[in-house]
């Protein structure tokens, strides 16, 4: 079954929102850390790879996939932690751009890593390949682990929505996400709250490391580089300064890049991400603070 | 004879080498008010800041009931139960008014429910409790300024204190704010009231300190603050 015109066939629909939903995952994960640290971690994808990585050793030591899974979250959050201790925190107080600058620098710091240390040809995570297979849903061949995305995405969602919402240290970050200082002034733990920011965005890191290492069994140093520069592009175009616009942002590029994916014939296909940050710079030049962003931007209107 | 609730000793601030405060001392007793007043860069907002542990004093101690609290975090400040009101208010607008009671909490030291203290505060801001489910941000002036000390009360903290609370407000609202800073001191609450309505501020507090420069100039008592020579002077100090 297709759509008319530009032939796009309700698999690569499917596939498109999986893909959104990974997508909108990296950008809740890189969010909530802007949020409280006003930090653009542009390491965050260099956290999926070394997730990546930890799920193909799982695999070459014959681990069962549980125990992979515990081993890849094991390894995300530990290098979360120690991001944050060594980089994050001493750089609190600088400007943004001197702590984006630093996470460049780490994200090329472990990229480099990697590729010491593992070769540039890759590690095969095999163990995963059974979620990789298709089912067929009237006459759509869905892969496994789009539905696992889409559902593990909502529930992730979710969750975060009600921690945010209805907890106090959901409360305690909603408030130091708007002003820290004032938060601080009346009594909320910095440290918690910046800790706490790392570390479910760590959680969501290794999520989506699984979710992509199912997808491209392939572990290479770049692995999740493109789409980490993607997410920033789509959290920027959703509107960063808060969560909920910078999710739907993350989101609808993952949507737009899966179908400009599909629409291409398949020898173009070098060129989507020119169309994608083509469509980038024309939303940027329309709405300057974000498609999902409330209120007049900046520019003046008549 | 017991330590006084807060105590300043030789406070010398500095932002970049410039001085802000200079050697200043004075004692803040328990239950009491008092008024810390002077012209706009006097240092008084300085002070408390540094108070809070937002700026670091180059010397000088700070002492709450006789332990010094210098070095703290902000965070640590608050939860050893001093709350501040911020200029400017600095409510959350994005916020509704109970969800930013509920930050007031956060330095809440004792684990009991907060519902008697939000009550009391309910009581003694009842346009706090009226619109307790709206967006902060929809408040107009005076209502974000009884929610900044209503919000800072549920914390029960042992002092408070107050940067010019009184600033941009209508002269009704500033009567509700100063007869409010009464009834907290019935409370035995001990307040620390930056200000620039010297007249009132003198007349509500049990010893008004004037500062200028960064450093202490004058004590005034409730009973001056009907003797203009003496109030003008303090001002031109």
């Amino acid at each position: 079954m297709t759509l008319g015109l530009l032939s796009i066939s309700w698999q690569v629909i499917v596939d498109s929102i999986g893909l959104g939903a990974v997508y909108a995952l990296m950008a809740v994960g890189i969010g909530l850390v802007f949020g409280v640290l006003r930090l653009v971690n542009f390491a965050y994808g260099q956290l999926v790879m070394a997730g990546a990585y930890a799920l193909a050793f799982a695999s070459e030591w014959d681990l069962p996939l549980v125990v992979g899974i515990a081993f890849c979250f094991a390894v995300v959050i530990g290098l979360s932690l120690i991001m944050d201790v060594v980089v994050f925190r001493p750089l609190r107080a600088q400007s943004p751009a001197v702590m984006l600058v630093a996470t460049f620098a780490v994200a090329f710091l472990l990229q480099s890593i990697a590729l010491l240390a593992f070769g540039p040809l890759g590690k095969a995570a095999s163990s995963l390949g059974s979620l990789n297979r298709p089912v067929t849903v009237g006459d759509v061949d869905i892969r496994k682990i789009t539905i696992v995305a889409i559902i593990v995405a909502g529930i992730c969602l979710l969750l975060l929505v009600l921690l945010l919402e209805r907890t106090t240290m959901g409360l305690h970050m909603r408030a130091a996400a708007m002003d820290f200082r004032t938060a601080r002034l009346l009594g909320v733990r910095a440290d918690r709250v910046i800790g706490s920011a790392v570390l479910i965005s760590a959680l969501l890191a290794a999520t989506v490391s699984v979710i992509l290492t199912v997808q491209n069994p392939l572990v290479t140093p770049d692995f999740a580089l493109r789409d980490t520069i993607v997410v920033l592009a789509g959290v920027v175009v959703g509107g960063m300064n808060r969560l909920l616009t910078a999710t739907m942002g993350g989101f609808a590029i993952g949507f737009v890049s899966g179908i400009l994916g599909g629409a291409l014939p398949s020898d173009q296909s070098q060129y989507l991400p020119s169309f994608l940050f083509g469509l980038v710079i024309l939303v940027l030049l329309v709405r300057p603070n974000g498609l999902f962003a409330r209120g007049p931007g900046p520019v003046e209107r008549v | 004879m017991t330590d006084p609730m807060l105590s300043v000793t030789g406070l010398d601030v500095a932002y970049g080498g410039i001085a802000a405060v200079r050697d200043l001392s004075f004692e803040v007793g328990r239950g009491e008010i008092v008024g810390l007043i002077g012209p706009n860069g006097a240092g008084k907002s300085t002070t408390l800041n540094a108070i809070m542990g937002l700026v670091a004093p180059r010397a000088g101690d700070i002492r709450l009931a006789g332990t010094s609290i210098v070095g703290r975090k902000p965070e640590d400040v608050a939860r050893s139960g001093i709350a501040l009101v911020p200029e400017g208010r600095r409510i959350f607008a994005d916020l509704t008014v109970e969800e930013n009671l509920r930050l007031g909490y956060a330095a809440r030291r004792d684990g009991d429910s907060a519902e008697a203290d939000t009550d009391a505060v309910f009581e003694l801001f009842p346009v706090v409790r009226e619109f307790r489910s709206r967006h902060a941000g929809a408040l107009s002036g005076g209502q974000q300024q009884q929610l900044a000390i209503a919000r800072a009360l549920v914390a029960r903290p042992d002092v408070l204190l107050l940067d010019e609370p009184s600033l941009g407000l209508s002269p009704t609202v500033v009567d509700v704010v100063f007869d409010a800073l009464a009834r907290v001191r019935e409370r035995g609450i001990t307040v620390l009231l930056v200000e620039q309505r010297a007249q009132r501020t003198v007349a509500l507090a049990d010893r008004s300190y004037v500062i200028a420069n960064g450093e202490l100039r004058l004590t005034l008592t409730p009973a001056d603050a009907n003797d203009t020579a003496k109030m003008v002077a303090a001002y031109l100090s």
